[in-house]
């Protein structure tokens, strides 16, 4: 592609317009198999483990968008942050992040990486730069123009990664953030991931403009439409809006097209859509088995296929057993971390 | 072994269910993500779906049964290569213990601590407090305004950590909304000095998150009462952080800036959040009188390795007092002061309250009452110690300050004193406050609506019945 168009001029990208994303290497469908079927077992057990009780409050997953998350990381170099929202379990995954830590603080315990003072909205790594794990609609936003500021203050070519919803983008403090990054250059790509549905209101019935990626468009901020389904897709306009970035020309705008297929968090009835349009995007646009396709196109066995998942299965089959095992936290655990 | 498929629960509340509707068949191929049953709860209809693949084995609970309970087995779903035959093998009747109970019917192991928590918690650590540093015999003494004792503060924090920076509306070009940043755009240039648009949420957010990642800003608000606008940010992501991290991110931040009533800028421009911000763990918060603590506890504050919020007073601004010139003049945060000793009563102010609790203090020196009277400086943590021996020694206690009484501070600290102290009290805490009533503009009853000194002498002789 050339070089980002001024999302005000220009028209939403049509996905097919222009021909398919670059093809993976055979090692990359592989890697992008393994992280998002991860994501997805991972998601699936917490789902079984919040209906047992285990995991308590709110739990939000993100089956369906974990090819958002893995293409964008892939994108990515070493030091660079991310952030994100509630929806945070598919993001700390991606990060390297441990899958026992992950789980974990969604039971509760001391093992997990807030050593169960946390839970599923608030977890963190500094190892891994992730950054939270934040339970205000849109805060995250701010934050991430923040740790993009903190790589333009000590001048080192890192990016920060803010990803919000198309729910978050109507909140005031997103077009704050939009117009200060534009005007200090901070290197911060901004991932909306719009999966059409703020909580059950549609995009329709919230959203005076529609086309997330023109929302920066009064603050100069380039901005394009994403095929959030397709891994490949996001890999490479990740890495055009870090080139953007890292080169000193300011934030960028990524509204990646996704769908979540449950519901919002665990408790949602999701009665504001219908099972068809479910199953229709599932259907055709799943972003694991497209690769799933690919790669058995290119001759990959199903038996090396079952390979992955099972790796996977033991992964997360072993976080819930530790998630379900671990003690909760000592009492002391109270008191602590308040101040340091 | 044959899966069992448990009846979920959809909230931590729901006990049980009605199972409407088997939306698969025995002997049916089942993916991961297949919806197989559909259950109710007397707030909604929602969908079971299944984890795990293979085959539907057996419906253990057929559809129309109401008051199932959660975490009964419902079904079992057989894996790839195994048969009805193995159906016996799954485990019968009871569900699989939900973690919590697997938790606490293990052994402690490792570090020898009970791994159950205990029922109840033990109490806070107690905040303990340093004394303010030596100030040796003959150090000189710089007679200077509050506002150069603030500036004072972020250059020399600024000279010593590169990684120090201050943001805010008109901090750099214009030098300050209330000039308290003179100077520091010309020493440190606009990298570190930073003009930002009128956004407060936006600019408290951005600070916050340079701050977790070991930047250590001064966020300016050019009153406090605009920082309403920035508050989630300031308690939800900035307070909280370290404690929702599990102690691995924090933030160092300053967020400083005019506190209160000015003069005659009414309602909208007029509030005390000194109540409101000291309700928050996580935050520290100081709000100093004296020109020397005004400079020590900004440097303190600046250092701090946790958020803290640094209330000035716009009347206080063009003040002076010495400030002793030493290198480093760095006052701990959560330590009061004793401004004046006596022993009849014990009159507690912090801010601007001090102003009236000290002209009070003569006034009623002059009536032969001999008032101690307390600087807090610091708000929280709060240094209930040092108020609590003073009112052992006086027996009586006024709190002052300008802010509204209801959940105040005065409330707070008049709680502490009857914890701590109540069988030396020889009469009620009394408080005085500002007026509940938003600030009016008119000179007159804005007048009214603040405290007075002669409020604070009618309080304390109250308190002495005389």
């Amino acid at each position: 592609m050339a070089a980002p168009k001024k999302a005000a001029a220009s028209t939403p990208q049509d996905k097919t317009d222009g021909g398919s994303p670059p093809e993976f290497t055979r090692e990359q469908e592989l890697k992008a198999l393994r992280d998002m079927l991860l994501i997805r077992r991972f998601e699936e057990k917490a789902g079984q483990l919040y209906g047992m009780g285990a995991i308590g409050g709110f739990c939000h997953l993100y089956i369906g968008q974990e090819a958002v998350v893995v293409g964008m990381q892939m994108a990515l170099k070493q030091g660079d942050q991310v952030i994100t929202g509630y929806r945070d379990h598919g993001h700390m995954l991606a990060t390297g992040m441990e899958a026992n830590g992950v789980m974990a603080e969604l039971t509760g315990r001391r093992g997990g990486y807030s050593k169960g003072k946390g839970g599923s909205m608030h977890m963190f790594s500094k190892e891994k730069h992730f950054y939270g794990g934040h339970g205000i609609v849109g805060a995250q936003v701010s934050l991430g123009t923040g740790l993009a500021f903190a790589n333009h203050y000590r001048g080192n070519d890192n990016v920060s990664v803010t990803y919000f919803g198309d729910g978050a983008a109507n909140q005031g403090q997103v077009y704050e953030s939009f117009n200060m990054a534009e005007l200090w250059k901070l290197p911060v790509i901004y991932v909306i991931e719009n999966n059409r549905y703020a909580m059950g209101t549609s995009v329709s019935r919230a959203s005076a403009q529609q086309d997330f990626s023109k929302r920066g468009a009064s603050f100069n901020i380039p901005g394009m439409q994403v095929d959030g389904m397709d891994v490949r897709a996001v890999k490479a306009a990740g890495e055009e809006a870090a080139t953007w970035c890292r080169a000193g020309k300011g934030p960028f705008i990524l509204e990646m097209q996704t769908y979540r297929y449950r519901g919002h968090s665990m408790s949602d009835p999701a009665k504001y859509r219908t099972r068809e349009e479910v199953e229709k995007v599932r259907h055709d646009q799943d972003p694991i088995e497209q690769v799933r396709n690919r790669l058995l196109a290119a001759k990959v066995t199903e038996a090396d296929l079952k390979a992955i998942d099972a790796e996977v299965r033991d992964i997360v089959n072993a976080s819930a057993d530790f998630a379900q095992h671990d003690p909760e936290p000592d009492a002391a655990e109270l008191w602590t971390d308040i101040y340091r | 072994m044959p899966i069992q498929v448990l009846m979920p629960a959809l909230s931590p509340t729901m006990e049980k269910g009605n199972l409407a509707k088997w939306l698969k068949k025995e002997g049916e191929t089942i993916k991961s993500g297949d919806v197989i049953a559909e259950i109710e709860t007397d707030k909604a209809t929602m969908e079971v779906e299944a984890t795990d693949e293979g085959t539907l084995g057996k419906i253990l609970i057929p559809e129309g049964t109401a008051d199932v309970a959660v975490n009964t087995p419902i079904a079992t779903i057989l894996a790839d290569g195994e048969s009805a035959a193995d159906l016996a093998k799954a485990p019968a009747a009871p569900a699989p213990s939900v973690a919590r109970e697997v938790a606490e019917s293990r052994s402690p192991v490792g570090e020898g601590k009970p791994m159950i928590s205990a029922p109840k918690a033990a109490a806070a650590p107690p905040a303990v407090a340093e004394p303010d540093p030596e100030v040796p015999a003959g150090t000189e003494m710089v007679t200077q305004t509050i506002r150069e004792a603030l500036r004072d503060a972020m250059a020399e924090e600024m000279r010593r950590d590169a990684d120090v920076f201050v943001m805010g509306e008109e901090v750099a070009e214009y030098q300050g909304a209330y000039k308290v940043t003179q100077g520091l755009l010309q020493e440190f240039g606009a990298k570190r000095v930073i003009d930002t648009p009128i956004t407060e949420h936006g600019f408290a957010g951005i600070g916050v998150g340079a701050a977790m990642t070991g930047l250590k800003p001064i966020v300016e608000f050019m009153t406090f009462n605009f920082a309403m606008q920035a508050i989630d940010q300031i308690i939800n992501s900035a307070a909280k952080t370290l404690y929702m991290s599990g102690g691995q991110m924090g933030c160092s931040i300053v967020f400083r800036g005019p506190n209160g009533a000015a003069a005659r800028v009414a309602a909208q421009h007029s509030q005390d959040y000194s109540s409101w911000y000291s309700n928050v763990p996580g935050l520290k918060v100081v709000a100093p009188f004296s020109a020397a603590d005004y400079k020590g506890l900004l440097k303190a504050a600046i250092r701090d390795p946790n958020p803290v919020i640094f209330l000035e007073n716009e009347v206080l601004y063009g003040h002076t007092g010495e400030v002793p010139k030493l290198d480093d003049f760095v006052i701990p945060i959560g330590k009061a002061r004793i401004v004046r000793s006596g022993s009849h009563v014990t009159i507690i102010s912090w801010s601007n309250g001090m102003t009236y609790a000290l002209k009070a203090a003569d006034e009623l020196a002059k009536d032969g009452i001999e008032a101690e009277v307390i600087d807090l400086r610091t708000l929280r943590p709060m240094d209930t110690e040092t108020i609590v021996n003073s009112v052992k020694k006086t027996g009586r206690a006024v709190t002052v300050e300008e802010g509204w009484a209801q959940s105040g501070v005065g409330a707070e600290i008049a709680a502490r004193i009857m914890e701590n102290a109540f069988d030396y009290l020889d009469a009620p805490v009394a408080r005085v406050s500002g007026k509940d009533v938003p600030m009016p503009y008119a000179a007159n009853l804005e007048k009214l609506a603040l405290p007075s000194a002669a409020e604070v002498v009618e309080a304390a002789k109250a308190v002495c019945y005389r």
